[in-house]
């Protein structure tokens, strides 16, 4: 008796690993399946190269910058709003319907479906605000899509902040602000950090809401540069421009039939994985970089 | 005593004590932090107008929709052709690959995740569950279209060598992706779940004689109930909101099957195919996506409102 | 400070009172929620002198304290009733009309466990004077070096002041906050249990201290140590269940006290 249930025991700590290889080993698999496939065709010549017609000479020079120059609009609107709302939500908020509310809709938003946010932005973005198919429009989709996940892990850097060190500050004459500002955001800035390099690692590979606002599978031409060469020496035309994103120039690699363009999906994907992996990566040094630093 | 008390200087005073009111230096911090409070909490806001805005904008383009077309004919019918000529509107057949699909998903990842989640939960040493964690974020970071590749051009080909029959675009294998995909999800929520079930109660089951598996079958799992079936409702969720894997793997020409083995079109990729194609604002093929989306977003609402419901109650409980 | 402007206190039963107060409460009662913590409390704060509020766990002798600086304004949900009267202003700081930020710019307060910010030791020492708007680097230096030096911690960090505060021992931490908060030069020193989380010499270290700081600060500090209370106070108040029991000269209360609660309590025979 004892020995059929040691078996079992053993069998299912063995179905147990198996499960997990299962789903580490797909993992792998994919990346392997990336590398086969794709490596032979990253060169200097693809990462700079326009898409064409000829599978060999197409490039994702335009993807790239297209997915640059949106990152940066991601960043500059979604952070700041994410870090504003957790900051009010975790020391200005009060028990009202007001705030509960605010929190189920934080909720919400986390679990709604990325193609939903795209029907979002092509009804308000690109036809009722005129701000049609460009990076602007694309950017703050993306800024909508990531402020759950920036409120969430911006929220759980300031909690871990001891209430002690607040009373602290306010005994000694500080205001809410001032509380906020010298000591709550320098102290968690790590874990903001954190949420913030993932929260972006998520927005560089979605895909389905850029293909409803209409990003363009093939493109010509980059975005005008940001710099001119005349005063004032920057230029906003750029947000305006259509454009493409590194996962649509594989998706649409991948729609079309040939072996060669499935050559060129797997390179783009490659490159795409890199760069969310490399993300991922830095997140998660600098979270074990916070945790040895600040002792409470 | 300390020496160095001796030789302290006269007291220097910088506040002016006499009078508890606010000086107008106060006043002015006081309407300054006012200010920032009021941006604060527009910031805020803004998660409750983009809820606002996403309802609005689905239910304005809806309603252009179903002022030319039935509620029972969009219910009911069976086929989904509003491109052609002779348009019919029946969300079914789009239903219907959502939903095969996404139980595909669910079959693999419910099974797999739960055994994985008890595996790392009560048997797996706390070294191999710090390499397995990370490992598993990194499944869960990969950008959806590297999964729709991985689905049509390694999983297809692998199936096609069991089923020769099995036409290039169809619904298990971009099934058996997605749940690969929502693995991370449903392993991380269920080990939250089931970590969460207090230590007295396993001891209790030990000292009865029961062995590490005994006590996880059946105590650590009855015990966390709600917290799995809301880690399996959230998967679910996740699956049915899930756009490029079954884009690409499951071809785009909607069809009214249960059959796994034919391709399909789900919602998401309906609206995938209309946005890549040049259609007029205000037509109705046009506001087709959003009729399409409602219906989306009112499942995946109704299935994130119960699982987090359920979560709530099991956090409660323990 | 003229002798004249401060009141006279008459006692109401005619036992000995501080006669030049700093802060009095008047029927001060205190409720979060629907508990009512402290009841009807009337405590006079001598100045220059140390009033120790000593009672078992749980009878609110930190509540009371922290009503002095409207620490319980941070939190919902919390209720004063009755006044506390600062003087000379005469003013009682319960009021709506009053700022709890001024009336924390005037008082300040070290807390049980050593909370310095994860800074450095100059920062820490500096912060109350950078949220008065001091800015001139050299004021700063003086007043932080006064502060260490009040604190006796000068001649251990002098060399070290841009070093994390954190890193410094449990006693050295607590100095470290001793200083921060009379780096402003207060008027009233709220001590809540500032030695319960020190080991013995570090707590030693603070009553000597003490005695130094009341010749130029009033001293209102809440122990559970009864010996400590004995060693280092002028007057002591005796709370039990949210009520002032009693309240006398730290010699008489501990010698002969008039309640027998209070003798039971510093007997031993509860708490």
């Amino acid at each position: 008796m004892l020995r059929r249930r040691k078996f079992t025991e053993v069998l299912f700590k063995a179905v147990g690993l198996c499960s997990l290889a299962l789903a580490i080993g797909t993992l792998a698999l994919l990346f392997g399946a990336l590398i086969v496939e794709g490596a032979s065709r990253i060169d200097w010549q693809f990462l700079t190269s326009f898409p064409s017609r000829r599978a060999t000479q197409a490039g994702i020079l335009p993807a790239l910058v297209g997915s640059s120059l949106i990152m940066l609009v991601t960043a500059v609107v979604g952070i700041p709003l994410g870090v504003a709302a957790a900051i009010y939500l975790e020391e200005y908020a009060r028990r009202t319907w007001l705030t509960e509310l605010i929190e189920v809709t934080v909720m919400n938003l986390a679990g709604v479906p990325s193609i939903i946010f795209g029907l979002l932005a092509l009804g308000l973005f690109v036809y009722m605000l005129g701000l049609g198919a460009s990076i602007l429009t694309a950017g703050l989709t993306l800024a909508l899509l990531i402020l759950p996940v920036v409120i969430v892990t911006t929220r759980e850097a300031i909690r871990a902040i001891p209430v002690q060190i607040r009373e602290a500050a306010f005994a000694l004459g500080a205001t809410k602000w001032q509380t906020v500002s010298h000591h709550v955001l320098p102290y968690s800035s790590a874990g903001i950090l954190t949420g913030i390099i993932l929260a972006l690692s998520r927005a560089i590979g979605e895909t389905a809401p850029i293909v409803t606002i209409g990003a363009l599978t093939f493109i010509a031409f980059l975005p005008p540069a940001p710099f001119t060469t005349e005063p004032p020496f920057m230029s906003f035309e750029w947000l305006m421009s259509p454009f493409t994103v590194m996962p649509i120039q594989m998706f649409a690699w991948v729609s079309r039939p040939g072996e060669d363009f499935a050559g060129n999906a797997a390179a783009a994907g490659l490159v795409l994985v890199c760069m969310t992996l490399a993300m991922n990566g830095l997140a998660i040094y600098v979270r074990y970089l916070m945790r040895k630093r600040v002792s409470w | 005593m300390n020496k160095s008390l001796a030789a302290v200087p006269e007291v220097i005073r910088i506040s002016e004590p006499v009078i508890v009111e606010a000086t107008a230096r106060r006043r002015a911090q006081h309407r300054r932090e006012q200010v920032i409070e009021s941006g604060l909490f527009l910031a805020a806001l803004m998660s409750v107008a983009a809820t606002a805005a996403i309802l609005a904008v689905l239910l304005w383009e809806s309603l252009g929709f179903f002022k030319a077309v039935s509620l029972t004919d969009f219910l009911t019918d069976t086929l989904w052709t509003p491109l052609f000529d002779d348009a019919r509107y029946g969300i079914l057949p789009l239903l219907a690959g959502t939903v095969v699909t996404s139980l595909i998903g669910l079959l693999v990842a419910i099974p797999v995740g739960t055994v994985s989640a008890i595996y790392l939960s009560e048997f797996a040493s706390s070294r191999l569950r710090e390499l397995i964690k990370p490992a598993l974020e990194l499944l869960g970071a990969v950008p959806t279209v590297v999964y729709g590749y991985f689905a049509l051009l390694v999983v297809t080909p692998t199936l096609q060598k069991l089923w020769p029959d099995l036409p290039g675009f169809n619904m298990l294998s971009p099934g058996i992706v997605i749940g690969i995909m929502i693995l991370p999800l449903v392993i991380s929520l269920s080990e939250d779940a089931m970590r969460a079930v207090p230590m007295v109660l396993r001891e209790g089951s030990y000292a009865t004689g029961a062995t590490r598996l005994q006590t996880a079958w059946r105590v650590v799992v009855p015990a966390a109930t709600s917290g799995l079936v809301a880690a399996y409702v959230l998967g679910v969720s996740r699956a049915v909101g899930e756009t490029m894997v079954v884009a690409i793997a499951a071809g785009q020409n909607p069809n009214l099957t249960w059959n796994p083995m034919e391709p399909a079109a789900t919602i998401t990729a309906y609206i995938v195919q209309v946005a890549l194609g040049d259609l007029p604002h205000g037509s109705i093929g046009y506001q087709s996506i959003f009729a399409a989306g409602l219906v989306l977003a009112v499942t995946t609402f109704a299935f994130n409102m119960f699982g987090h419901a359920m979560r709530k109650r099991f956090r409660e409980v323990y | 400070m003229d002798v004249m402007e401060l009141p006279r206190l008459e006692s109401p039963e005619d036992r000995v009172w501080p006669k030049l107060l700093k802060a009095e409460t008047r029927a001060l009662s205190f409720s979060y929620g629907h508990r009512l913590a402290l009841k009807n409390l009337s405590v006079p704060v001598e100045e220059y002198k140390i009033t120790a509020l000593i009672g078992p766990s749980g009878c609110g002798k930190s509540t009371f304290l922290r009503c002095f600086n409207r620490m319980h304004d941070l939190y919902p949900e919390t209720r004063y009733q009755g006044e506390i009267l600062l003087y000379p202003d005469n003013r009682n700081i319960l009021a709506r009309d009053v700022d709890p930020i001024e009336v924390r710019m005037r008082l300040a307060m070290v807390f049980q466990k050593p909370n310095p910010f994860p800074k450095s030791v100059y920062e820490n020492v500096a912060y109350g004077l950078k949220v008065r708007g001091v800015t001139d680097r050299r004021i700063l230096d003086e007043k932080v070096e006064q502060a260490l030096r009040s604190a006796a911690l000068w001649k251990e960090v002098k060399d070290r002041l841009s070093g994390l505060a954190t890193s410094l021992s449990g006693g050295q931490q607590q100095r470290v906050c001793i200083a921060r908060a009379l780096a402003t030069d207060p008027e009233l020193l709220l001590l809540d249990e500032p030695t319960s989380a020190l080991d013995p010499i570090a707590t030693a270290n603070i009553e000597e201290l003490l005695l130094d700081l009341k010749q130029r600060v009033t001293i209102l500090i809440v122990t559970h140590n009864m010996q400590q209370a004995a060693r280092v106070s002028d007057w002591t108040a005796f709370m039990y269940l949210g009520e002032l029991v009693e309240f006398g000269l730290t010699k008489q209360l501990f010698t002969n006290p008039s309640k027998k609660q209070t003798e039971d309590y510093i007997t031993g025979r509860f708490g």
